[in-house]
């Protein structure tokens, strides 16, 4: 049974049709003394079904360090969007459930293809960046 | 704005998940954003606000 509603999972659906490119998912996750993995590869279920264009690839942070290494991943569960071959640079740490979720789809439509949000003279703004920069927004799952 | 530029990561934290990273970065109330470790944006902000805000130079 899905979390989504019917009328859900059709507008999401439609979003995600625009999409012209593939987003990949990886999910950083361990089966052990993680309370929230098991409620955020539930969400994840969510979306393949919705899109041809979703992967969700799953990473056992325990067996597979090199890789959580490689995206920055230092605990459990987590998330990185990529494209076929690039990372988004775009990270979630803790299940993606309530607002959460949303925020999610719209990084998925942005690496699937989706135009920016930010308008031409802030775009010009963040070009002008020239050293490495993190930004961590936290937020509660109400 | 990681999307934007590849020098930039950004981390959507979910804080009741991750009390240590609650506290190190002093949140208690959300949504609050860090950058760098040493700016910190309170609330959410309108666009251009928070693009500057989040690029100014450190203090």
């Amino acid at each position: 049974m899905s979390l989504l509603s019917p009328a859900d999972q059709d507008k999401l659906r439609t979003a995600f049709d625009e999409m012209t490119s593939p987003v990949r998912v990886l999910f950083f996750t361990q089966t052990l003394d993680c309370e929230t993995c098991l409620q955020a590869r539930q969400i994840l279920d969510e979306l393949p079904p919705l899109s041809d264009k979703i992967t969700i690839e799953e990473v056992n942070f325990v067996l597979d360090k090199e890789k959580a290494a490689q995206y920055g991943i230092d605990r459990v569960p987590a998330l990185a969007l990529a494209g076929a071959e690039s990372d988004s640079r775009i990270r979630f740490l803790g299940a993606p459930s309530g607002y959460e979720f949303i925020s999610l789809v719209q990084a998925v439509l942005l690496v699937g293809g989706r135009s920016t949000s930010l308008t031409p003279e802030n775009l010009a703004r963040v070009a002008s960046v020239d050293k490495p920069m993190t930004m961590k927004v936290f937020t509660t799952p109400t | 704005m990681a999307f934007a530029n590849p020098l930039i990561t950004a981390y959507a934290v979910e804080a009741t998940e991750f009390p240590d990273l609650a506290r190190r970065y002093h949140v208690s109330g959300v949504p609050k954003t860090v950058v760098n470790e040493t700016i910190e944006i309170l609330g959410g902000l309108p666009q251009d606000l928070f693009v500057e805000q989040a690029l100014q130079p450190p203090a």
